[in-house]
């Protein structure tokens, strides 16, 4: 067959892949939409916690200064107040029963300090053991001693917070922010990795892929018309997860948006190349649906490192998430939205993820061909 | 006489199990050639040996004169393919079908135009052309499965059981069709499991534990055997393989 003539061959079926995917209007409009709504509701999910703080507030001897300081907790809308006593003996069991997220405690004598220019001391006690959520509590309630601390008369600044996180599960700051870059992963995951593998094995399990394998075309027109498509989605479901972020949750974006994408491709082809891995060592849809959600879905939602920090986890699991391409893709976008970083500080995770592409893809095509074997 | 297909000795082995025994056979062009067996016998094993889907453990096998194993790609530019399942994408047009083999094979737009327009105006079906597959009915879905893989004009065709489920009344429509392909020179191997039809055959093979257990015309067979149909062929050589078999 002539150069033209594949193309050709090629184009046919790719027209044919983009019918496929229009025509299941369903399945189209749950996949485009799906980064909107994951950003939305796992964001949500983190924000309304934070948006309700429950404050326990020990106050030793309550004066104009404390009570000053508690008007500016109780007018503030994020605060509800659900316990006030005189001593911190009331906190452990409060805390243990999980009924309390913040404790302030106020050292007795703050008035009197704060007009003789002594130091004052108060005492933040933070709930950490949701990692994340337990910083920005603590961040906030910070932030309104501050702003109590600056609407004193003249300048006295002789007060110091003294903050105490309770539960150190994880000191590492984790907020909407450090979600977003996983869940572009996990979607790009669901698109790439699992749609090509229930389609091919669509084709597969109805003995059209066979028709196909007889055909004039080669194992890689069948694989390219294959992901191509799929590829197309991916880029749609980027653009809307940054976006989503953005307009909803303000999500900063410092880096180069055309490494994003350029790297948001490269870990596309990775998924679309394990998905045709999975199609091709498995018998039916449903096998495939189940290979792909245990071999891609899982790993890349628990051991990317998108909800539990990689260094959190024991160590064997540490070793594995080695091998789950998603760990090193929220590396990379992590690290260009957030931080701006660019290719010179990412090139390891880049050449990680290109090492695993022309691994699966040599795989894959092998699998392809094992069938004439 | 010129060979369309010609099998030499092969075997095709899965493990310790020997799917295809040492078979030969030769199909001579334009010919209907029928490849009967009971389930299990060979024959899909034989069939995707013979179009390129498995490798011969040993032997060898020419299709359109082309070597299967050395020349798949000629070999697969020269046949067409019905396999027992259908064959047809269900969520595309009949047009939309014709479209991507025409394609996949490298005909032009026009000329996949003008063929798609003459096989849906023979297959009657013109006014289904832009609805969906699945809608249609099984026998319609079978005949233009079978269109669709006469689309690029092969050599040969081979059909896997493709008259399966169907009325007798399409059955015949399809052997019909059968014959007007073989008309125009394709040789068509077919395997089915209606003993009418290995009756329509020029010539046919029943396959009994991965050999060839008989060959030859619907008459001589009858012959040799001293019965009046194939059926009985068929069954006095099916029976002893099933009783050893389990």
């Amino acid at each position: 067959m002539r150069a033209p003539e594949r193309i050709q061959a090629l184009a046919a079926f790719v027209i044919k892949e983009m019918r496929h995917i229009l025509r299941d209007r369903q399945t189209l409009t749950i996949l485009l939409l799906l980064p909107l709504a994951q950003v939305v509701l796992f964001g949500f999910a983190i924000r309304t916690d934070v948006n309700d703080i429950r404050l326990a507030i020990v106050d030793a001897a309550p004066d104009d200064a404390t009570l000053a300081l508690r008007a500016r907790f109780t007018g503030n809308g994020r605060f509800r107040i659900v316990a006030t006593a005189a001593t911190v003996d009331v906190l452990e069991p409060l805390f243990r029963r999980g009924e309390a997220d913040v404790a302030l405690v106020i050292a007795p004598g703050l008035a009197r300090a704060l007009a003789d220019g002594t130091p004052a001391r108060l005492q933040l006690i933070t709930d950490a053991s949701n990692p994340n959520t337990g910083t920005t509590m603590q961040t906030y309630a910070g932030a309104v001693i501050r702003t109590w601390q600056a609407a004193l008369p003249g300048a006295r600044q002789g007060v110091t917070i003294e903050p105490q996180v309770r539960m150190l599960f994880n000191p590492t700051l984790e907020s909407v922010n450090l979600f977003v870059p996983g869940l572009i992963a996990l979607v790009l995951t669901l698109v790439t990795a699992q749609m090509t593998a229930i389609s091919l094995s669509r084709e597969k399990e109805r003995g059209t892929l066979e028709i196909l394998l007889v055909s004039p075309l080669r194992p890689w027109q069948i694989i390219l018309g294959k992901v191509a498509p799929y590829l197309l989605l991916a880029f749609a479901n980027v653009v809307t997860a940054l976006v989503a972020a953005w307009v909803v949750f303000r999500v900063p974006f410092r880096g180069s948006l055309l490494l994003l994408l350029a790297a948001s491709t490269l870990y596309a082809l990775v998924g679309l190349a394990l998905g045709v891995l999975i199609a091709a060592r498995t018998e039916s849809q449903r096998t495939a649906m189940m290979g792909s959600m245990i071999g891609t879905m899982l790993p890349s939602t628990l051991l990317s490192g998108m909800i539990f920090p990689i260094a959190s986890l024991p160590w064997p699991l540490q070793l594995v998430s080695n091998i789950v391409p998603a760990r090193w893709f929220i590396v990379i976008v992590r690290g260009i939205m957030l931080k701006g970083a660019g290719v010179v500080h990412l090139w390891q995770e880049l050449l990680v993820l290109t090492v695993m592409f022309t691994v699966l893809l040599a795989v894959a095509i092998r699998s392809f061909r094992a069938r004439l074997a | 006489m010129t060979l369309a297909i010609e099998v030499r000795d092969l075997t095709r082995r899965f493990g310790s199990f020997t799917a295809v025994d040492s078979i030969s056979v030769d199909v001579a062009v334009g010919e209907v050639f029928g490849f009967l067996g009971a389930n299990g016998a060979g024959k899909t094993t034989a069939i995707k040996v013979l179009i390129g889907l498995l490798a011969p453990s040993s032997g060898s096998a020419r299709v359109a004169g082309f070597d299967v194993l050395t020349q798949s790609e000629e070999v697969r530019k020269r046949i067409g393919y019905m396999s027992q399942r259908f064959s047809l994408y269900d969520d595309l047009t009949p047009r939309e079908n014709i479209t991507l083999y025409g394609g996949i094979y490298g005909l032009a737009d026009a000329e996949i135009r003008a063929r798609g327009d003459a096989m849906l105006n023979d297959l009657g079906i013109m006014h289904v052309a832009d609805k969906l597959v699945s809608t249609l009915p099984l026998g319609w879905k079978q005949k233009l499965s079978f269109s669709v893989a006469m689309l690029h004009r092969p050599d040969v065709v081979f059909l896997d059981e493709p008259t399966g489920g169907v009325d007798p009344v399409t059955r015949r429509q399809f052997w019909e069709m059968i014959y007007a392909a073989a008309a125009r020179g394709t040789t068509v191997f077919v395997t089915t499991h209606y003993m009418d039809e290995a009756e329509y055959c020029d010539r046919l093979s029943i396959m009994v534990d991965g050999r060839i257990a008989a060959m030859g015309t619907p008459a001589a067979l009858k012959a040799e055997f001293g019965v009046s149909s194939i059926d009985e062929v068929f069954v006095r050589l099916a029976r002893p393989a099933t009783a050893t078999a389990g």
